[in-house]
């Protein structure tokens, strides 16, 4: 871990810190410090462990949660979808088998994995970490190489504790100014993405960095690290500094004392030299950035809520204006329609994206003495139970439930709609997740992307609106998350 | 993992870009705990449509699926990978792979390659003139050959010899497991664990 002669980038960094072994023309082997693991993409790992009669090289850097299969009803009864259950049964039989801390349904820490690790201060700076699930990017907001991998692969980090990979390219994302004070982290990685594409940021390691990324809370950052994976990215990464230390402190996880002040001398060596270059730059000015919502079926199909349906006629690439064909078709839309008069009939606020306290707050702002409009459902999803606890402390469940909001038990929910919560075919909602693929919330559904505070807004009107052009505003800027 | 070397095979022609693993298999069907019978679940919405071309019975049997660019986004679940094996796909055609996918592919022995649009584009119209004319890809010398066009296609050195070897990883990894050892001594102590001990 000692410095270098060449600059290095801060990816750079944590690769070559964790490198057990490099031989030319071989991928190298990367020791991973920690690996998440749920139900849906580990049952055949541990039968691959099973059948070779493998331990599990080391449980005490494995963590698992139970969250996308899993209800937000009813959460006390036994999973009424019989084969969710037999999942979530193997996958605490595979834990107790195999010696894997587990956070069960019930468990005051069980909810969404990249929310779990982060909130038990187990996420870290300058850690590798791994999880069957293409979102880990989001640990990647604590300066940790974080990335999603495959069963195969699990089985692999569970057996070895290591995985063989080739490097990454590296990507410099700057955004420099300060964000509008309508625009939330949601708005800006949603335009990064359709700025670069789905397919942009292949084999690349997006570094967000510039004033605008230096500004945003934790929270906030998790937001834009857990969406690189729709760029096409194997990872994001923001340097840790005195916010990331100030999250960290105190929590479960987090080292104390003398290993406190070690933990940080590391960290604070890990920002990219300034000297480093990167594989591809991308600048984007924070200040022209606009609440955000995707029209299409990939999440770069997204443009500046204030826009309309863009017209497939005037996409000069022939593959793009197919696709743009093919998702209006899908998403029933017309080209020229104001994106503001698209109706929804649902709403979910939630996921890993945003299904954080902060993203709560801002929704619950915006709540606050309004009520959802008649004939929309609004699924408010807490991200873990700590998250769900907290905001009923704060009172966030009674504004929720007070304007006509259902409050769940955490989990991924609506995101992927592996659970009872799904939308109908031909639904349409607005969604603070990260994915609006075809039928992605249920077979035939239609989804927005958007932030937390156009959810709620929208929520409102029950039609995509910006808080801002809600008709009796209330006082003061909705939160920026 | 089963040895690759050659395939003969005829040609799935999916003429759609940006081919999500939702598409290829929604996460309703993920909940199986073994690693077959996902063939039902491939593409399983767009099968709903009698004209979709996994549907048409000239092209049952095809082996190689050819795709639009951006094939295999979203989601990590190698499930897609064995929804198309169980199918019964060898190969997988496309002018770019997400990552994630292309990983996951040529760890379970579905060889993901990569040509050029035109090549896409020709190998479309020859599958949709001549649903019977059948693709070689030779593992060994890169290529691909049909229509009596021989294309060449990239794979590093090592991912093409464990598929040639049928290797599998953890068995290459634990030839190592004494620098692992020295590597995880080496590890500062105050790093996080999630158990105690
Ligand atoms: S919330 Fe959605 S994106 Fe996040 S882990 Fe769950 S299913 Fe995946």
């Amino acid at each position: 871990m000692d410095a270098k002669q060449i600059p290095r980038a801060l990816a750079e960094k944590v690769w070559d810190a964790h490198v057990v072994r490099r031989v030319s023309g071989e991928p190298d082997l990367l020791f991973i410090d920690l690996h998440l693991v749920h139900e849906v993409t580990s049952p055949q790992a541990f039968d691959g462990l099973r059948s070779a009669g493998r331990p599990v090289h080391r449980p005490d850097l494995t963590l698992a949660t139970e969250d996308h299969n899993v209800p937000t009803l009813d959460i006390d009864r036994p999973i009424a979808d019989p084969v969710s259950r037999i999942q979530v049964e193997a996958l605490r039989k595979n834990c107790a088998d195999f010696g894997v801390p587990l956070f069960p349904l019930g468990s005051d820490d069980q909810g969404i994995v990249h929310v779990v690790g982060p909130q038990l201060g187990v996420t870290q700076p300058g850690m590798t970490i791994v999880c069957g699930d293409s979102h880990t990017s989001t640990h990647g907001a604590f300066g940790a190489l974080a990335f999603g991998i495959g069963t195969s692969e699990v089985e692999h980090v569970l057996a070895t504790q290591t995985l063989p990979l080739r490097p990454f390219k590296t990507m410099a994302i700057t955004v420099e100014g300060d964000l509008p004070a309508d625009v939330t982290a949601k708005d800006l990685i949603l335009a990064v993405i359709a700025e670069i594409g789905t397919g942009g940021g292949q084999g690349y390691v997006l570094e967000y960095r510039g004033s605008a990324i230096e500004n945003l809370s934790i929270e906030a950052r998790m937001t834009v690290c857990n969406m690189s994976i729709e760029a096409g990215a194997r990872a994001g990464m923001i340097a840790p500094d005195a916010t990331t230390y100030e999250y960290l402190r105190g929590r479960p996880h987090a080292p104390t004392g003398a290993d406190w002040d070690r933990a940080v001398q590391w960290w604070s060596s890990l920002p990219t030299d300034p000297a480093a270059s990167f594989d591809r730059e991308v600048v984007i000015d924070a200040a022209n950035l606009k609440p955000f919502v995707t029209w299409g079926t990939n999440p770069g199909q997204g443009l500046p809520l204030s826009s309309s349906v863009p017209d497939p006629a005037q996409i000069t690439d022939p593959g793009e204006r197919s696709a743009a064909e093919r998702a209006l078709e899908y998403m029933d839309l017309v080209p020229g329609t104001p994106l503001t008069d698209i109706s929804v009939d649902t709403v979910f606020l939630g996921s890993c994206t945003n299904g954080r306290i902060e993203d709560l707050r801002a929704a619950a702002a915006i709540l606050e003495g309004r009520t959802v409009a008649d004939g929309v459902r609004m699924l408010v999803v807490p991200g873990s139970v700590r998250v769900r606890l907290e905001a009923e402390t704060e009172g966030l469940d009674q504004i929720f439930v007070g304007a006509g909001a259902e409050w769940r038990h955490a989990g991924c929910s609506m995101c992927l709609g592996m659970n009872p919560d799904q939308l109908a075919p031909g639904e349409r909602s607005a969604s603070t997740s990260n994915r609006n693929f075809e039928g992605r919330q249920g077979k035939g559904g239609r989804t927005h992307l958007v932030s937390p505070q156009v959810a709620a807004a929208t929520a409102v009107t029950g039609r995509l609106t910006s808080p801002s052009d809600l008709p009796d505003a209330v006082s003061g800027v909705p939160t920026r998350a | 993992m089963k040895k690759f070397t050659t395939h003969t095979g005829r040609v799935l022609p999916l003429r759609r870009s940006n081919v999500d693993t939702d598409q290829i298999i929604p996460a309703v069907y993920l909940k199986r705990i073994t690693r077959d019978g996902f063939e039902d679940g491939l593409f399983a919405a767009w099968r709903k449509d009698p004209a979709f071309v996994l549907n048409q019975p000239k092209y049952a049997g095809a082996t190689v699926l050819v795709a639009g660019p951006e094939f295999g986004t979203g989601s990590s679940r190698e499930h897609a990978v064995w929804a198309l094996q169980n199918y019964g796909f060898r190969i997988v055609i496309s002018p770019r792979f997400a990552d994630i996918f292309r990983g996951n592919s040529l760890k379970g022995g579905l060889l993901t390659v990569e040509l050029p649009d035109d090549v896409v584009e020709r190998l479309w119209a020859l599958a949709e003139s001549d649903p019977a004319a059948e693709v070689v890809v030779d593992l060994e010398a890169r290529s691909i050959n049909f229509g009596g066009e021989s294309q060449p296609f990239e794979l590093d050195d090592y991912a093409r010899w464990r598929l040639l070897e049928g290797l599998d990883d953890v068995s290459l990894t634990l030839r190592h497991t004494d620098l692992i050892a020295e590597f995880e001594v080496a590890r500062p102590a105050w790093m996080p664990r999630t158990v105690a001990g």
